[in-house]
């Protein structure tokens, strides 16, 4: 009698702590993605009746040109990012877990600063240095006798570049502490027998450090689709998309999340802003499956 | 000379080479916050001659009198701080209570929730977005925080977080031995667990406390009269339209207000700013 007291007890005391957690969860959490799903079948511009369309919105995104624009600029944006951001990141990782380091908590933090920064007051940092009649990297390339560049205007070309550069900027630290860690975790005995059997330091990189990095590599590699794909506040503030200015000059800067925002909140079409949505998931998805099989698919398992 | 002496000089080159990448890298790192601090101590008119001042000017409380006539600035960083506090206070009590329910306990339909929540875990956020921004308009909470604090109060990975910590830091004996000592099932969490858990309760607040210091997009959508705004919201509207001209000393002094106390306190605490903000990657 007791006992079963006491485990009634148990399930409600179990009950009473999830639930704050799962009505908000329920509410904010889960029905969102439901809804967001239902909403990309249906024409809707935020009031009025829904009318099911089927699948005319995902039909009407993949014959618009924007869409791929946008999908272009973001795939080349994460592309070009991330070949500075993860060999940069593992790179770094890899000098700071050298013997010749002392000091590797300070240059931790010192490379991880630019991470705790909001992203907003960073792009208005960059777009100041990039500023082009006065900014310091023109000032900076005319004292090396190269023309002066227009970073947001001309064709555009240079827009991409910068959020590049500023993205890389940011992310490059996060990365290399994760890597770092990873290096750490490394048992010292591995490094020890390889050197006694005569192997060189880059046969210990490729042979040991590498592979044993390639779960923690995998890790950086998916969340950087999940970040990357999503990549809204360094566009937007660059190109000025406050004002309306999505994009900026030629579009260059339009990225697949200013896209969704131009639709769904200045345009106001909730469904196709929501199937664009859906869309971007399933990118995300099919990144990550992709590298986890590529991961998995060579010699042992992640 | 001699092989060791040949080699004690090769590896100085190389450490020399190390750490003259990692300087460089160094100041690479921090140019852009050593310009905005510099500009934000001169006038629009100087930032805008040639050369550009590379050092710092006089002009600091112009620039920062200016920033506080246009905007309410305090205010805004006031608004910044109840959000951010108030979501990442609501995020330790609901995870935390949520995780030790999950660790512990045996109750119907655990399984399925656990799943429900693993499988959202990982979901891209723009698929909440439109939805979410439907559901505070008919709650008419524009312009109010509870459109952002209220759907942030709960995070998947924050119950997923606080129950793995507690299934491999809190002994069941300790509960078992609460319960013969008479403490009631419902208290035994807060009088016991909550102790143990103040490693975990410190990186979840890390975790949750910068992303929504720094958020923009959200906000952005809710927020829209000055006074109601948060820190990155006044930074977007200070900077006014940018194919117009701006007030760049302005702008760069409020950008360092705003900058200034995250820099600081993260400096003050780096080791526990850096294991929370990567702690899903090393321990998850």
């Amino acid at each position: 009698m007791k006992m079963a007291r006491q485990q009634i007890g148990k399930v409600v005391t179990a009950y009473t702590y999830i639930a704050p957690f799962f009505l908000l969860f329920l509410l904010f959490g889960l029905f969102p993605i439901v809804y967001s799903l239902f909403l990309s079948f249906t024409w809707w511009k935020g009031m009025g009746r829904q009318i099911f369309v089927a699948f005319d919105n995902y039909k009407a995104l993949f014959h618009d040109r924007t869409f791929y624009k946008a999908l272009y600029n973001t795939a080349y944006i994460w592309v070009f990012a991330h070949l500075l951001i993860l060999p940069g990141g593992f790179l770094v990782a890899y000098l700071l877990n050298t013997e010749y380091v002392k000091r590797k908590n300070l240059f931790q933090a010192l490379f991880f600063t630019p991470m705790v920064t909001s992203t907003i007051a960073v792009s208005l940092v960059f777009s100041t240095l990039f500023g082009e009649q006065f900014g310091v990297l023109n000032w900076f390339l005319e004292g090396l006798g190269i023309q002066p560049i227009s970073w947001f205007h001309g064709n555009g070309g240079w827009i991409k570049p910068v959020i590049i550069l500023l993205f890389a900027w940011r992310w490059i630290g996060w990365n290399m502490v994760i890597y770092f860690a990873g290096m750490q975790g490394i048992d010292r005995e591995l490094y020890e027998c390889a050197a006694v059997e005569g192997a060189n330091k880059a046969q210990i990189l490729g042979r040991i450090t590498i592979p044993l990095m390639k779960p923690v590599i995998l890790y950086t590699l998916v969340l950087s689709f999940i970040g990357g794909m999503q990549i809204f506040d360094e566009p937007f503030i660059l190109t000025g998309a406050s004002y309306g200015y999505i994009g900026g000059t030629n579009q260059a800067g339009l990225t697949l999340a200013t896209q969704l925002y131009e639709i769904g909140f200045r345009t106001g079409n909730m469904g196709t802003a929501s199937a664009l949505a859906y869309t971007i998931m399933a990118i995300i998805a099919v990144l990550s499956i992709f590298s986890i099989r590529l991961f998995a698919g060579r010699g042992e398992r992640v | 000379m001699s092989a060791p002496a040949r080699a004690a000089i090769g590896s100085q080159g190389i450490r020399a080479l190390v750490l003259a990448m990692l300087g460089l890298l160094a100041v690479l790192t921090f140019f852009p916050f050593y310009m905005m601090v510099i500009q934000a101590t001169h006038t629009s008119e100087e930032i805008l001659t040639t050369p550009p001042p590379l050092g710092p000017g006089v002009h600091s409380l112009h620039n920062y009198a200016k920033v506080v006539a246009v905007v309410p600035f305090w205010r805004n960083f006031l608004n910044s701080v109840i959000v951010s506090s108030s979501i990442t206070a609501l995020t330790l009590l609901f995870c935390s209570l949520g995780g030790y329910a999950f660790a512990v306990y045996q109750f119907p339909l655990k399984r399925l929730l656990f799943a429900t929540l693993l499988g959202t875990m990982m979901l891209p956020w723009l698929v909440d977005l439109i939805p979410w921004f439907i559901i505070v308009t008919r709650l008419h909470w524009l312009n109010s925080f509870l459109a952002l604090v209220v759907p942030s109060a709960v995070s998947a990975f924050g119950v997923f977080w606080m129950r793995q910590y507690i299934s491999s830091n809190v002994p069941m004996e300790l509960l078992d031995a609460a319960r013969i000592d008479g403490c009631p099932e419902g208290l035994i969490f807060f009088r016991v667990v909550v102790p143990i858990l103040t490693p975990a309760l410190a990186a979840l607040a890390i975790m949750n406390f910068l992303p929504s210091w720094n958020s923009f997009f959200y906000p952005l959508l809710v927020l829209t009269k000055a006074k109601v705004m948060t820190l990155p919201l006044v930074l977007n509207l200070l900077r006014g339209d940018p194919y117009r001209g701006m007030d760049y000393g302005v702008l760069m002094t409020a950008t360092t207000m705003a900058l200034a106390p995250v820099m600081i306190v993260f400096w003050l605490a780096a080791r526990r700013f850096i294991s929370g903000m990567t702690a899903g990657a090393i321990k998850g």
